[in-house]
């Protein structure tokens, strides 16, 4: 037999459980349902994060690439803002669909739409913060005898982080929303639980889901915020 | 270049032409600086003193001729390789916003692997040389004021310990009051490191001051004269220098002499409750005919007046203020200037305790500019019917 | 691997043919496809899109105008341009279907919350960007607050207004793509609806929605050349 509190305890999830499923039947909005249904949501949200973080990492890396080169080659700026450009237009879904053929239904093709949608975000970023380099830094650098590539790496990119991790910030929250479509190219995300198998009047799912995408996009956006204060401490101190 | 502490430079014919322009930037310009001097180029603007100052560290590459530092071609290193043995101080300064004072000083030193011990201890060592408090390397250039900025660029460009320096309007981007103050700050400071700079300027009163040779710069790169500053303003070369130098080079000329240089004149000293009947004997026999009083250890009190004079004993307060108290360290310009300012004919001088050792008079000054001027005019029309 | 190649493109010719005849559908019965249909959905997306950036102008513009002209509201421009990235454009579709229900004026809003944040931030920042002098001016003329902002704000924020709103239409079209969600048949159905339309018309779907979007792209790139007033094209081209 079932002790006083045990029974109490069981009495009590089950009309948590009733209350919920009645809750559900009448679809409304059921905070004690996400609650106790959240495990269905760890999956969708981890393969979220696995989509948002890779996509970006790697627009990241060929934005970079891209912003390296033209650094040089000034005249690449135009063709590859209006390349990337064109890619930024391109919406989600389409592109997840126009790359079907090629590379089938999944992950990979999820990533490769959402790592094209963020090129020109964080390519103009880039190119934007070693603009604004001031010159008279870059004369006297060259003129103590830093090489080319010292004064990038030691003086242009620092110097260029806010603009670059704006740019990350901007596309991070970007590539968390867009990712919610992922579902559509086989790629899950918590855009599967936001339509909820074709169903998505389930006021429940579609809150819970998408407060989460937004939360999700929230916490990058601060981490890379602190992130990059924390690799800027000369922009703290109050000029003279 | 790990020679001597300074080094000689020279250019060899040098010529820079820029593609598309039918005139070179700089045409056969040849000069040699020895070391341990600061030569400064100087002329009207685009005349290519910054130009002809880039190709030594090769921040612009020559077209023709040569530049060799302690006889050796700059051409025989990378240019990376050379401007780590160059320091090279810019008009905007060029600090690093993103690093420290400290870091922006240890750049040179950083790129030839100093060890991290060397590198602290000679950043203090710099900022002491520079005047600037120690507890500044840790702040960044944004907290700094202008001329603190300024002086922290000087010590970044000689971090390393250069043996040649390059400076292209340094003080340029200071306000007027603050760059005088800079000029004799490094002035001082060349006296102690002595060594081999290159400094471009715009300003011909920079030059003169700043300068131990100066060559002043045609449009097209052409060199014009190069002289110490007294044998430019005594003989300008040709009808360009004089108009630039200017009219008034009689005038420049007291920026080169300091009031040691000069002959003063003896002012009847008188203390404190003596008889007034010795001042006026004084007076008479003495070139300046007013008594000056002094205290115990000889530092200058007052001028007597002849309300003073009318009374039996030196007061203790006379009525005129002694200012301006000029001393011998005085560059002559500054000194005519403050008696100037405060209308007064005479100043008394006195040394480095305080103690008067003579009297400047507007009178003394404007009896040696008299005797420049014809010296000038002497030497003028000779120059001109030699050449 | 050209046999990959050649695969791929002849799927991309059975999705060209799909626009230009018809055919039965994959479920039967009906016929589907065909330019009549393309051009039905085409025309729907756009009245879609254009209705919802139209009424978003007509809500951000002015309260755009007045937050810059008074020079507050800087935070509640920010805020709302970083949530608006945030929200996942499914989320809002899902959560509008859910709780208002579907049909073609139910999406619109969603749309129109969509547009708000670009158009409201770029209206803000564009008037806020004009020189302090020349509203000094006009105010010493004796503009009235009105007349400064018709006069002088507005034709001289003109350019980065009309690139908020570029922005916000290619994200409209964008989303509109997910409109069959709620019930509005747009291009987006050939892709959502697959089992009817089958992988050519899927296919043929994703190839439409980009080139819509890539032609409502060029469109305001060229409005936007445009809608710079002429004085300050002449001020740029002499600067050049």
């Amino acid at each position: 037999m079932l002790s006083a509190e045990a029974a109490l305890t069981l009495a009590q999830v089950e009309i948590r459980d009733r209350s919920n499923a009645s809750c559900v039947a009448q679809n409304k909005l059921c905070p004690g349902w996400i609650v106790d249904n959240f495990d269905r949501y760890t999956g969708p949200l981890t393969q979220h994060i696995v989509l948002t973080l890779s996509s970006v990492a790697i627009g990241f890396v060929i934005a970079f690439a891209l912003a390296l080169v033209a650094h040089r080659e000034r005249w690449l700026v135009g063709p590859i803002v209006g390349m990337t450009g064109v890619l930024y237009t391109l919406p989600s879904l389409a592109v997840f669909f126009l790359l079907l053929p090629i590379t089938g239904r999944g992950t990979l093709t999820a990533v490769i739409a959402l790592t094209a949608y963020t090129l020109q975000i964080i390519f103009r970023n880039i190119v934007t913060g070693l603009d604004g380099v001031p010159l008279e830094a870059k004369d006297a650098g060259r003129g103590m005898g830093l090489t080319e590539r010292q004064l990038l790496w030691r003086v242009e990119l620092p110097l260029a982080l806010p603009d670059i991790v704006a740019g990350l910030r901007i596309a991070s929250t970007s590539t968390v929303g867009l990712a919610t479509l992922a579902v559509f190219a086989g790629a899950g995300g918590l855009g599967s639980e936001i339509i909820a198998g074709s169903n998505i009047t389930f006021k429940t799912g579609v809150v819970a889901a998408g407060g989460l995408a937004l939360l999700l996009a929230l916490a990058i956006d601060v981490v890379l915020l602190v992130v990059q204060r924390l690799l800027t401490p000369w922009r703290r101190v109050k000029p003279a | 270049m790990t020679g001597p502490s300074a080094s000689s430079v020279e250019f060899v014919s040098v010529v820079k032409r820029y593609p598309g322009q039918s005139d070179p930037a700089i045409d056969k310009l040849s000069l040699k600086v020895p070391a341990g001097e600061i030569c400064v180029l100087v002329g009207p603007s685009g005349c290519g003193k910054t130009t002809a100052l880039r190709l030594v560290n090769r921040m612009i590459e020559l077209s023709e001729g040569d530049i060799l530092i302690d006889g050796v071609s700059i051409r025989t290193r990378p240019p990376a390789e050379l401007r780590r043995q160059v320091g090279y101080v810019i008009q905007q300064i060029g600090l690093f916003p993103h690093l420290t004072i400290a870091s922006n000083i240890a750049t040179v030193p950083k790129l030839l692997s100093w060890s991290r011990e060397k590198i602290e201890r000679r950043v203090v060592e710099l900022l002491d040389l520079v005047s600037l408090p120690a507890d500044l390397k840790d702040r960044y250039p944004a907290q700094l004021s202008g001329g603190q900025r300024q002086r922290v660029g000087v010590a970044r460009a000689l971090a390393a310990d250069p043996p040649l320096m390059l400076m292209d309007e340094p003080f340029g981007a200071v306000d007027p009051i603050n760059r005088e103050r800079l000029q004799n700050q490094f002035l001082r400071l060349q006296s102690e490191i002595r060594k081999t700079i290159v400094f471009v300027t715009h300003d011909i009163d920079e030059a003169i001051k700043m300068g131990d040779r100066v060559a002043v710069l045609q449009k097209g790169g052409k060199l014009a004269q190069y002289a110490t500053p007294p044998e430019l303003l005594m003989s300008p070369a040709n009808d360009f220098v004089e108009d630039f130098v200017g009219a008034d080079r009689a005038l420049k000329r007291l920026s080169l002499l300091g009031v040691r240089d000069i002959d003063l004149w003896k002012a009847p000293l008188v203390r404190a409750g003596e008889p007034t009947a010795r001042a006026r004997e004084a007076m008479a026999e003495a070139e300046v005919p007013h008594p000056l009083v002094i205290d115990a250890e000889g530092r200058p009190v007052g001028w007597l007046s002849e309300r003073d004079l009318a009374r039996d004993t030196v007061p203790a307060k006379p009525t005129t203020s002694p200012d301006p108290i000029l001393e011998l360290e005085d560059v002559l310009r500054d000194a005519l200037s403050s008696l100037l300012e405060h209308g007064s004919l005479y100043g008394p001088v006195v040394d480095g305790q305080g103690r008067v050792i003579g009297v400047l008079s507007v009178d003394i000054i404007s009896d040696f500019l008299a005797s420049e001027e014809a010296k000038a005019l002497a030497a003028g029309p000779a120059q001109r019917a030699e050449a | 691997m050209s046999v990959a190649v050649f695969g791929f493109l002849s799927q991309f010719g059975d999705a060209l043919d799909f626009i230009v005849n018809t055919r039965e559908a994959q479920t039967g019965g009906v016929q589907v496809g065909g330019l009549d249909q393309a051009l039905d959905f085409t025309w729907q997306h756009l009245k879609l899109s254009g209705a919802a950036v139209g009424l978003a102008c007509a809500i951000a513009i002015p309260i755009g105008l007045v937050l810059g002209h008074i020079g507050k509201g800087e935070l509640l421009a920010i805020t709302i341009s970083n949530v608006g990235r945030a929200v996942p454009s499914l989320a809002l579709i899902a959560f509008f279907v859910a709780y208002i229900g579907v049909g073609f004026t139910n999406v619109m809003l969603a749309l129109i919350l969509l547009a708000i944040p670009p158009i409201l931030t770029n209206t803000y920042v564009g008037v806020r960007q004009v020189e302090p002098d020349l509203i000094d001016a006009g105010k010493g003329m004796g503009f009235t607050p009105v007349q400064v902002v018709r006069r002088i704000e507005l034709p001289l924020a003109q350019a980065t207004i009309f690139g908020g709103i570029r922005t916000s239409a290619v994200n409209v079209v964008a989303t509109a793509t997910i409109a069959p969600l709620a019930g509005v048949l747009t291009l987006g159905d050939y892709i959502l609806s697959a089992n009817v339309y089958g992988e050519d018309g899927r296919l043929a779907g994703a190839i439409l929605v980009a080139l819509l979007a890539l032609a409502v792209e060029f469109a305001f790139a060229g409005l936007q050349r445009l809608a710079a007033p002429h004085g300050v094209k002449v001020a740029r081209q002499l600067a050049a």
